[in-house]
């Protein structure tokens, strides 16, 4: 597989080098440093057929000058917006390639430090990630994909950077505020009501039910009925986010709180344990995975419940408000902003809660590996 | 079946408190109601127990020797017939933690090391940090465990497992051991071994020890007294005083004193068995 893809580099660079790359009739010739860094991207992508730097300088190198390349190609593609012919999807198909070798490479790379190991376990997705965003701008940009359909990584960025201010302002008001606070009391109200329920039985005849209703009533219903009851500011939000988070924390604490078998629960029988002691000692340590579970869904159930309530009257700030008028003024680079903050936050957020977990629940089958 | 002396134990009145008669059982029965109907579990059991005694149940399975065991830990109410440990009801027993309970799996706690596992029961009763810390070290050391302190549990051997588990009914510090089945799931080299480990321990404390087992070597080679139980009713058929000496060492299982009341048991289950059919 690496040598065909090898192969496959050579091919498309000879290609790309002597065919048009742009209309009407422009050959990447004209760009030297482009030529020079494509003609030694695949001497390098050969290396291992060819049987020379074998090693982890050579793989290096071949990272390094797929990355020149991607860059060199980006730039040529701006000046040629829409122009792109077959020898630049030659060459794009060529970087793409290169940068698959590399990641192969790299993925069965050896090390013998522990910090290495790790940073290399780290470097794959991200490179994975960056690759996929070179492909992203140059097929955009080269094929002159209009800006509304889909604006390129470059413009996402620049629109980024210019507006942070805005940004920021709505992820406070959304992620700092309606998040963080509904998920919190959402989280905890499901973990406090569970506990009751396993308390008194015919709560969990009546108020499992119920929990189950509420949690199947649909976003777009409720959503405006907060706005109503709680106002045009966070609150409702908050609120929306209480209503989506509550009963998945209830059920799974509930199923948590049964999971400690006969055997365990006669154990503290016989050390004439009470109610407490068993459920701090026993059964609340027993429903940690369970209870962590409902932390991780409802992390990112929390941001989608908060970004579409905001559809339904807010004030003038937050992500949902933020790409609801966006679209409409048709400023699609700002939307894709949102989004970005948007996965970015969901990502971090439910990192964070899973780290958490690894700390928790190391003893768990799941985890000790 | 029942020798002569036991037959006027059981004329006594239950409630005569006996400086040395840690369990008194007296026409004991249990009924599980289900959906079949009712099932006898126990029924009509006599049996006293005095202290430092090393006593067996066995019989196969369905017998009830764990349910009668269970009974003595007040993990099961009896529906008839009167029990008493160490002269008080089992539940007032159990309150007063007066005994140490082990059974057929370790059930030790994953995410607690084995010393926080020994030092469960230990915080329950509210023990002081130092006094923890002390028990926790003598029972470790007890069971040949010194230096897995920090260890979790599912790093651990089953024997090792098993092991912890007696430290932590040990750490308790009770004058009644009560043991369901603690070395089925393990293997005969690693058995004969923690039983031999279980009888050293036995003697250094002269605790009162209730052994649930469906082994005949195991039951013969540890017990002072052996009580055969059959099942369907599940009821005792057979009581055997062993005359072995307390100080015994594994190749004890040779000698014709050994096979000789290895018979008396495997008759007694044979006999219970042939009753059914």
């Amino acid at each position: 597989m690496p040598a065909l893809l090898a192969w496959f580099v050579v091919a498309m660079v000879v290609v790309g080098l002597f065919s048009t790359a742009f209309k009407p009739d422009i050959g990447i010739l004209e760009a030297p440093q482009l030529a020079l860094c494509l003609v030694l991207l695949a001497i390098l992508g050969v290396r291992y057929e060819l049987g020379f730097m074998r090693n982890w300088i050579g793989d290096l190198a071949l990272g390094v000058v797929a990355a020149l390349a991607a860059s060199l190609l980006i730039s040529a593609a701006g000046r040629h917006e829409g122009d792109a012919a077959l020898g630049f999807w030659a060459l794009t198909a060529a970087t793409w390639a290169a940068f698959w070798l590399f990641v192969e490479r790299l993925a069965i790379w050896k090390s013998r430090s522990l910090l290495t190991t790790r940073i290399v376990n780290l470097a794959i997705p991200a490179i994975f990630g960056i690759t996929l965003l070179i492909l992203w701008e140059l097929i955009v940009t080269g094929a002159g994909v209009p800006k509304v359909l889909l604006p390129a990584p470059s413009e996402i960025w620049l629109r980024m950077t210019t507006s942070v201010p805005t940004l920021w302002a709505d992820f406070q008001q959304t992620f700092l505020k309606a998040v963080l606070v509904g998920f919190a009391l959402g989280c905890g109200a499901g973990f406090l009501i569970a506990i009751l329920v396993d308390r008194v039985p015919f709560l969990r005849r009546g108020l499992l039910p119920i929990g189950n209703l509420v949690s199947a009533l649909p976003i777009i219903g409720v959503a405006p009925i907060m706005v109503m009851w709680f106002g045009f500011d966070w609150p409702s939000k908050a609120a929306v986010v209480i209503i989506m988070t509550f009963f998945p924390m209830l059920v799974n604490t509930v199923s948590g709180l049964a999971a400690s078998d006969a055997m365990q629960r006669d154990l503290m029988r016989t050390y004439a344990s009470n109610y407490w002691q068993t459920l701090f000692k026993l059964r609340l340590p027993m429903a940690m995975p369970f209870i962590f579970n409902a932390l991780k869904i409802n992390s990112t159930l929390a941001l989608i419940g908060a970004i579409v309530a905001e559809f339904f009257g807010t004030p003038i700030v937050g992500m949902g408000f933020r790409i609801s008028t966006e679209v409409g003024r048709m400023n699609v680079d700002m939307v894709w902003a949102e989004i970005a903050v948007a996965a970015l936050a969901g990502s971090l957020f439910y990192g964070l809660v899973a780290l958490l977990e690894r700390a928790v629940t190391f003893w768990h089958p799941s985890i000790r590996g | 079946m029942l020798t002569a002396a036991e037959i006027e134990d059981g004329l006594e009145d239950a409630m005569s408190s006996q400086a040395n008669r840690v369990i008194d059982i007296d026409n004991l029965s249990l009924t599980f109601e289900t959906n079949d109907g009712p099932v006898h579990a126990l029924s009509d059991i006599d049996l006293k127990i005095e202290e430092g005694d090393f006593v067996s149940f066995i019989g196969p399975s369905g017998c009830g020797k764990t349910t009668l065991l269970r009974v003595i830990a007040d993990l099961e109410q009896p529906t008839a017939g009167s029990i008493t440990v160490n002269g008080v009801s089992p539940e007032q027993a159990r309150i007063n933690r007066a005994y140490g309970y082990v059974f057929q799996a370790a059930a030790l706690y994953p995410w607690r090391t084995i010393a926080k596992n020994v030092a469960l029961p230990l915080e329950i009763m509210g023990l002081s940090r130092e006094e923890q810390q002390q028990r926790i070290q003598k029972n470790m050391e007890l069971v040949n465990l010194a230096g897995f302190e920090n260890k979790y549990p599912w790093q651990l051997s089953g024997g090792m497992q098993q092991r912890a588990s007696i430290a932590r009914a040990l750490a308790v510090e009770p004058d009644l051991l009560l043991m369901d089945e603690p070395f089925g799931a393990l293997d005969e080299i690693v058995r004969d071994h923690l039983n031999e480990q279980l009888l050293q321990l036995w003697a250094k404390t002269n605790k009162t020890v209730v052994f649930v087992t469906h082994s005949i070597p195991e039951a013969v080679f540890l017990s002072t007294k052996i009580v055969v139980l059959c099942p369907r009713p599940g009821r005792i058929y057979d009581v055997i005083e062993s005359d072995l000496p307390r100080d015994r060492n594994l190749d004890i299982r040779e000698t014709p004193e050994f096979l000789k009341i290895a018979h008396r048991v495997r008759e007694g289950l044979k006999a219970g068995h042939s009753y059914e059919d």
